[in-house]
């Protein structure tokens, strides 16, 4: 795949942002991955020349951080954390059944473009187990639930995402992450009864924050 | 001790993470008032109300502040540190999705108080929608003067960048997270020069948490007297808990600090099925684990050093009685080993030698010399690594045997899933072929 017109536009816009350009590295290497589906030679090469890096040292950025890929997701990457909350609260029979689904192991590719990837704690362990499409949240699932997402996917239906948006593709989160205003944050599921369960239990129980003083 | 929802009172309104929302709260209201105040008033506010670092630490963020030099002509950096990635940690997360603007109004506050015309929101890549949430957070408040040139007629400049990380929760500690955003490998520094000498492109750079951060409106807008009301002296204000685990509601509760983890479990609806509480960590997988002899010590960052940890990120994790701690530790230590930078040796051998070790006794294959070995292991990293991803790989497995030795000694001829039958840990009652 050729870089286009656009995205070096886009890359020199995302270098402009920051008081040092070689700031923008990591944002410029979603902004490639987002045209390729992993980060390539060709998309490696582009950054360096905005910002007067050779490959080489872009590369050891790109190796060093486990989002960027090193084979193309052509349709969508399903993660599923693992680490030790998840994992033992169900995770490990999400990923297994998964893992049996798609037909591939951690960090491989399919032949439909899916990706399987066990990751690391994603910030909503009060969801466990946590999955997740495209790095949009599929929260609180079982085996069946998260192989019922698959299934759906592989026969393009619409997704939605437990918070958050319907579920568009891998290339476009990456596009996201480089220019996160992506008209998509009205999302009317973004705050879950779980993220209001404290706050549920005050108003039932007459419980508030002391009183704000009249001075300020 | 009652629940007291400050950062998340307004949650239950979807139009919340709009500015009209936000303001229809009162929000700004605090913004306009620190800037017809002089910076060093906020810092000494700051200073005065107590506030502990929320990230973890717990190191006091007005002294923080002061630790900027001030006039010396050089562009100084706010950087929020929302790499949110602790193994139990999912607090800051929610308060991006839910409340952007407290986040970005406490940055505009705190830019302007340790007088900075560059902050920099450093989110970890992997949560789309929290980054999308900030930056519109961020635009709208471009777009109605309050971040730009001259903001409310104050004569203060700021821009304020939203960064995507990329995957590594090293860029969590502070240099590691500099060095990730001028575009580098995330590796940490050697300190001192600490960051509020010489930080961010070598310039004096704060970087605070996004709860932390998220105070700020409240404490400016609401006064010292007000906020020190929560909590106690040396733990003063709210704090915003995330309880998961094996317990019947899991999610958000705010509370003051010094509220004991069986009065949040008895809002959080309790254990599962009534079963027991069998081992918790208050924040995080880099603080020693506790057993149920333990809920009722106040979490305030004092007691819990008291009782052998830490407070950390206050986002306590229950397991029941079915959970194998040999395994739970297992998988902690292949995270860190996974997550270690490279950069020093007894971090990177270090957590590849305890990590093979007890993925022997997982799979019933220890031995009882082994489980001195593992002791001998951790002390090697302890106090030895570069930074704090190293203490924190040596952290589960003594808490561990100080409380369940026995089961690391049935461990040397008995399996984990042998002990413990993996499926009675799950949250669904759904048949599992294995």
């Amino acid at each position: 795949m050729t870089l286009t017109s656009t995205t070096r536009v886009e890359l020199q816009q995302l270098a402009a942002q920051y008081p040092q350009p070689r700031s923008a590295l990591l944002p410029m290497l979603h902004l490639v991955q987002s045209v390729a589906g992993e980060v390539t030679a060709e998309g490696i090469t582009a950054c360096a020349e905005v910002l007067g890096i050779t490959a080489a040292e872009a590369t050891a950025v790109a190796t060093f951080y486990t989002m960027y890929k090193r084979d193309a997701v052509a349709q969508h990457h399903i993660g599923v954390c693992t680490n030790t909350l998840c994992g033992l609260l169900g995770g490990d029979a999400v990923y297994d059944a998964l893992s049996a689904r798609l037909g591939v192991g951690h960090n491989q590719v399919n032949a439909d473009g899916f990706m399987l990837e066990r990751i690391e704690c994603q910030a909503a362990c009060t969801h466990a187990p946590v999955m997740t499409v495209d790095w949009e949240f599929m929260d609180d699932v079982t085996p069946g639930t998260a192989v019922a997402v698959v299934d759906a996917l592989s026969r393009g239906e619409q997704v939605q995402a437990t918070r958050g948006p319907v579920i568009r593709s891998f290339v476009a989160t990456e596009h996201t992450l480089a220019f996160p205003l992506d008209g998509l944050a009205a999302a009317d599921n973004s705050v879950d009864d779980k993220m209001l369960a404290g706050l549920r239990v005050a108003q039932e129980r007459n419980m508030s924050a002391p009183s704000i003083p009249q001075e300020h | 001790m009652a629940l007291t929802p400050v950062i998340t009172e307004f949650w239950d309104d979807p139009s919340l993470y709009t500015l009209d929302g936000y303001k229809s709260h009162g929000g700004y209201v605090a913004l306009a008032d620190a800037l017809k105040q002089d910076p060093d008033s906020i810092i000494a506010t700051v200073k005065d109300s107590g506030l502990r670092g929320r990230g973890g630490a717990g190191f006091p963020t007005g002294l923080k502040w002061s630790f900027v030099p001030q006039n010396d002509g050089k562009e100084h950096y706010l950087v929020v540190n929302a790499d949110e990635s602790e193994p139990g940690a999912c607090k800051d997360i929610p308060i991006m999705i839910a409340n952007p603007h407290a986040l970005v109004e406490g940055v505009i506050i705190t830019s302007y108080a340790i007088r900075a015309s560059h902050a920099f929101i450093y989110i970890r890549g992997e949560v789309p929608h929290a980054i999308r949430r900030v930056a519109l957070a961020v635009e709208q408040a471009r777009a109605a003067g309050l971040i730009g040139n001259d903001i409310l007629g104050s004569g203060f400049d700021l821009n304020i960048v939203v960064h995507a990380g990329a995957g590594a929760y090293i860029c969590g500690e502070e240099t590691a997270l500099l060095d990730s955003l001028e575009g580098y490998r995330g590796q940490p520094r050697l300190k001192p020069p600490f960051p509020a000498v010489a930080g961010l492109y070598a310039s004096p750079t704060v970087i605070n948490n996004v709860e932390t951060i998220a105070n700020i409106p409240y404490i400016v807008g609401r006064g010292v007297d007000w906020f020190r009301q929560f909590g106690t002296e040396k733990s003063p204000g709210f704090k915003v808990f995330a309880v998961s685990g094996h317990v019947k509601r899991p999610g958000i509760y705010e509370a003051p600090l010094g509220i004991t983890m069986r009065e949040l479990l008895d809002y959080a609806g309790g254990m599962r099925d009534g079963r027991p509480v069998k081992f918790w960590l208050p924040g995080g997988s880099s603080v020693p684990m506790l057993t149920a002899e333990h809920l009722d010590i106040p979490l305030t960052y004092e007691d819990m050093a008291a009782a052998g940890t830490m407070l950390g990120t206050g986002t306590p994790m229950m397991f029941d009685d079915t959970v194998s701690v040999v395994k739970a530790v297992t998988r902690w230590l292949e995270f860190y080993k996974h997550e270690s930078c490279g950069k020093c040796t007894p971090c990177r051998e270090g957590t590849y030698w305890i990590t093979g070790v007890l993925e022997k006794f997982e799979h019933g294959h220890g031995s009882s010399e082994e489980v001195e070995t593992l002791v001998t292991l951790c002390n090697q990293i302890s106090g030895r690594s570069f930074c704090a991803l190293g203490d924190a790989a040596a952290t589960p497995y003594p808490a561990a045997l100080k409380y369940f030795r026995d089961e690391f000694d049935a461990a040397i001829t008995t399996s984990a899933d042998e002990q413990f039958n993996p499926s009675a840990s799950y949250v669904f009652a759904e048949a599992v072929s294995r």
